[in-house]
């Protein structure tokens, strides 16, 4: 698949709890954040645990968050970042 | 099946718990049926308890004495890593964060407890904690505190979640004072825990 963002792009990712396995944090959930990386395109661990071929591979960012914008009471400085791996089918443009 | 699993040379000592009793049901099954064999899995069983944080510690003493390398391996991590004669193994894809006097890694996994095992063996437990787990992203500085590393605030934390394919591996600072060293006195300096980023790499007057 080609990919629908590229480095520097701001992203959003998508709300949703899909009855099953998926690694969207629900931390992030809602959050705007920056795309760090394209990694590439990697199976999709929602098919895999199921015994699924994770097939088509989805492109997987990683996708950096400052830390105040996570947590309303972070105390550290404001430019501390939380950077997760994110599947693009939870992002969308902001 | 097998009523009894205790003639196993892996069954724990303790009592087993329900996961231990299902892998350990699983496994027989899979012999029993021919789909793998016992020495099989006593090779795999080896071959990852082969795997130390010594193999790390050799990829960043290569990265901090030779740029070209550590370029490649921020790049390209796997197939870098490859060059100095370690195969990762397995699907996961390695990459490496270098940490700077300004900019500051640290590894979590929140979903479970991802690893780079493939390069550094076994996870310490710590590491598999919900205490670490669930605090090194909401309060990063606390937590690194806690292991004795102080960060100043103008140091930019950069926790990552690897909730997906990529395991990540830090690179500590080469620490001061290592100028002239060779490259096996430095990577006795690269301790586990500065490669998952909660501790910086060994000085040597503290070796």
């Amino acid at each position: 698949m080609s990919a629908r963002f590229k480095a520097g792009d701001r992203v959003r990712v998508r709300v949703g709890s899909p009855p099953g396995h998926f690694r969207t944090p629900a931390y992030v959930q809602d959050k705007i954040g920056a795309v760090e990386r394209f990694h590439g395109d990697y199976r999709n661990p929602e098919s895999l645990a199921y015994g699924g071929d994770g097939l088509p591979r989805r492109p997987l960012y990683l996708v950096r968050f400052p830390q105040s914008q996570l947590w309303p009471k972070y105390t550290g400085p404001a430019r501390d970042q939380l950077l997760m791996d994110i599947f693009e089918h939870w992002l969308e443009p902001a | 099946m097998r009523e009894d699993h205790h003639d196993q040379p892996h069954a724990p000592d303790h009592p087993m718990t329900e996961f231990e009793w299902r892998v350990d049901a699983v496994q027989a099954l899979l012999i029993e049926k021919g789909v793998i064999t016992a020495d099989e899995v006593r090779r795999a069983v080896e071959e990852m308890d082969a795997r130390t944080p010594a193999q790390g510690a050799r990829v960043v003493a290569r990265a901090w004495v030779d740029p070209a390398f550590k370029a490649r391996l921020l790049a390209d991590a796997k197939a870098t890593i490859a060059e100095i004669g370690i195969t990762v193994g397995f699907d996961a894809t390695i990459v490496a964060v270098e940490n700077t006097e300004k900019v500051h890694h640290a590894v979590v996994c929140t979903l479970c407890s991802c690893y780079p095992r493939g390069l550094l063996g076994y996870p310490p437990d710590w590491y598999k904690s919900l205490n670490y787990r669930s605090r090194a992203v909401v309060e990063p500085r606390s937590v690194l505190s806690e292991f004795g590393l102080e960060l100043r605030s103008d140091v930019e934390v950069r926790v990552l979640d690897s909730t997906a394919d990529m395991r990540y591996l830090v690179i500590p600072v080469r620490p001061a004072g290592t100028e002239g060293m060779s490259e096996e006195e430095l990577a006795d300096l690269v301790t586990r825990d500065s490669m998952i980023g909660v501790a910086q790499a060994r000085t040597p007057a503290l070796r």
